[in-house]
């Protein structure tokens, strides 16, 4: 990573961690129903992203705020989601290439395998990324995934962040293997890196993407990372998992390694309260715009159902427009 | 009109279809070398080349959430499963993904999937291999459920499924696959949503869904001798119901049979039956009948087998109860 991507990077991750932040308190005072904190996995997901052309398709998870950071998505349209203002198209999942998170956990491997297999036999000279925890590694739709983008050779990274937690379960319940290792017994490299390393993050997905786009098939990388927080804001984790391990987790905040590096290549401490001040600004921003937004008509409920509505589907459209008058 | 096999005709809008837009591509177990379980996709492999044609590792979950991602890329995937059965591993996917993608989307994003489905008993298949899930499929809304009873819906409906840009649900009898009938020559597509009236009649109107269908027309027959003028219709569309010739017809005869392969309970005939009563209580003579197959996993044995599923006999029997001909089973 050159200097100025290395900038960008550390912006984009204060970005990520600011506005994730914001997201907690926002749920805190009932302005968002839930949401799932990622801070501690900015380098994991700030950096894999930044690897990838634009072009590039990225399945996400629920906890991507980083990757959508970094992708650049319309954070309103991403919050008003967790706001349970409608239940999707909310920011431009096609123009961003970013998929809508899925919370069925693991089912979009698959989707982004098939994406893949789609692209190449369209002629598209894409990759598909997809972002998943090691929860999601116990689903048969992982393995299956997995399977079907060794056999088929498909462009398409596969990037599990374990954070060491599903919800409550430790990853030593969740495989009593290490997940990297699983690629080889699908016929591609597997690579664990250092998830809060971003220099690390970067050069581990670039070269899976290269692969993928080479011909070559998939990569599946396995980042360590750690969540600050709970696994969302309806949980605990004091409940099931100790202090300490919080503690050790931050004081090697991925955040503040990067900064460490940064400021030891010479870049002065005014660029980084500039940047502290730009995260801040775009933060109220985001606090205006999601006040400020409106809900969208309730009649719309009906009118993604089908490309276009059946008689019965058509009817129950015009029955809620007529109870609700003026309002619908 | 030239007459052709139900599985030729299947055959038939596929290569048409794979012809006419490359975006085309099937998926499925032992669907190329070895041109598919039913011989559906046979020759296809050679036609089209192993990108469009791919034979998929056992992994019914991975086949249709593949089918899925390469769908939302813009291609249209048919997926061919060795049975509906199977399908049921990707239940999931179906139901949490292709039906629902569209809507999480805001209407930005498709879900061109046609999923083919052979189905239901009369093979000895026993009781994994044998099933009629019209049903299942067509309880969840943002699927389009269809089946063909018909060498002539069999290619129209595959097309129109094949043109939507919805997640379609195809039931195919495996017991129409040697059907012979009529295809019409050139282009052509079968609305889904629509049913067929396939004999005019007064005295009663009998539903037919699949398979069932064609022992509908063959009891309608049978009931010209008893003197009873039947209304056979042919239902193609279970999921949207075509609440309009359904209704139309009852409201010409007053009373309505429906039978179905699949367990009456929660089934097929229990939502016409509700839904008629709904739409016109005030011209039902009687209570609309329904006919399903026993309520027992498929037997193996050949003679239960038969005994599961409703037959010619059996709608015969039923029909004549409704028109007064008969006394009412016990209950």
């Amino acid at each position: 990573m050159d200097a100025d991507r290395l900038r960008e990077t550390y912006r984009l991750m204060l970005l990520a961690r600011r506005y994730d932040e914001e997201a907690v308190r926002l749920q805190r005072q009932g302005e968002l129903v839930a949401f799932p904190p990622m801070s501690g996995q900015e380098a994991a997901q700030v950096a894999s992203v930044l690897a990838l052309s634009p072009a590039d398709m990225v399945f996400p998870s629920y906890r991507e705020l980083g990757v959508a950071v970094g992708r650049g998505v319309d954070m309103t349209g991403y919050m008003l989601a967790f706001r349970g203002a409608w239940n999707g198209g909310l920011y431009d999942c096609r123009r961003n290439r970013f998929a809508p998170m899925a919370s069925s956990v693991g089912s979009h491997l698959l989707h982004a395998v098939g994406w893949a297999m789609g692209a190449r036999l369209d002629g598209r000279d894409e990759v598909a990324i997809v972002y998943f925890g090691e929860g999601a590694t116990s689903e048969g739709d992982a393995s299956e995934a997995f399977n079907f983008a060794g056999v088929f050779r498909a462009p398409v990274v596969f990037f599990c962040q374990n954070n060491g937690w599903a919800i409550s379960v430790p990853a030593e319940r969740q495989s009593a293997g290490e997940i990297w290792r699983r690629g080889e017994a699908f016929g591609f490299p597997g690579v664990r890196v250092d998830g809060g390393d971003a220099e690390a993050v970067f050069a581990a997905t670039s070269a899976a993407a290269e692969r993928a786009r080479r011909g070559e098939g998939p990569t599946l990388i396995e980042a360590l990372t750690h969540r600050f927080g709970p696994h969302s804001t309806a949980d605990d984790d004091t409940r099931y998992r100790e202090r300490a391990e919080v503690e050790t987790a931050r004081r090697n905040d991925p955040l503040g390694r990067l900064r460490a590096r940064l400021a030891a290549s010479g870049v002065p401490d005014s660029w980084f309260s500039d940047a502290e001040d730009e995260a801040r600004l775009a933060v109220s921003e985001l606090r205006a715009s999601l006040a400020a937004a409106e809900n969208p008509p309730a009649v719309e409920m009906f009118d993604f159902v089908y490309a276009a509505p059946p008689p019965a589907l058509a009817l129950q459209r015009s029955q809620l427009e007529e109870l609700l008058g003026p309002d619908a | 009109m030239p007459e052709k096999l139900f599985r030729a005709a299947l055959r038939e809008a596929l290569l048409e279809e794979m012809e006419r837009d490359e975006k085309i591509f099937l998926i499925g177990e032992d669907i190329g070398v070895f041109g598919g379980a039913y011989r559906v996709t046979e020759g296809l492999l050679d036609r089209f080349g192993a990108m469009r044609v791919v034979d998929a590792p056992i992994a019914e979950e991975a086949i249709v959430g593949c089918a899925i991602g390469a769908a939302m890329s813009g291609l249209r995937p048919v997926v061919e499963m060795m049975t509906v059965n199977f399908s049921l591993l990707a239940f999931d996917q179906v139901v949490q993904n292709a039906a629902k993608i569209r809507y999480m989307f805001g209407g930005e994003t498709t879900v061109p999937l046609v999923m083919r489905l052979p189905g239901g008993a009369g093979h000895q298949l026993s009781s994994q291999h044998s099933h009629s899930f019209e049903v299942l499929y067509g309880f969840i809304p943002g699927l389009l459920v269809v089946s063909p009873t018909t060498p002539e819906d069999a290619k129209g409906l595959l097309k129109s499924a094949i043109r939507t840009d919805n997640p379609v649900m195809f039931m195919e009898s495996m017991s129409l696959y040697n059907l012979r009938g009529e295809v019409p020559d050139g282009d052509y597509t079968t609305p889904i949503g629509e049913a067929a009236v396939r004999r005019s009649g007064r005295d009663v109107t009998i539903v037919g869904v699949s398979r069932q269908a064609v022992l509908a027309g063959i009891a309608a027959q049978r009931l010209e001798e008893e003197d009873v003028d039947a209304e056979w219709i042919d239902l193609r569309s279970i999921r949207p119901l075509d609440w309009k010739t359904l209704g139309d017809s009852v409201k010409r005869t007053g009373r309505c049979l429906v039978i179905e392969e699949g367990w009456p309970t929660y089934g097929v005939g229990a939502e016409i039956a509700a839904g008629l009563q709904e739409r016109c209580f005030d011209y039902l003579d009687a209570p609309v009948a329904r006919l399903g197959g026993a309520e027992v996993p498929m037997p193996y044995a050949k003679d239960l087998e038969r005994a599961a599923i409703p037959s010619v006999d059996d709608i015969v029997r039923q029909a004549l109860r409704l028109v007064g001909k008969k006394a009412p089973a016990a209950v």
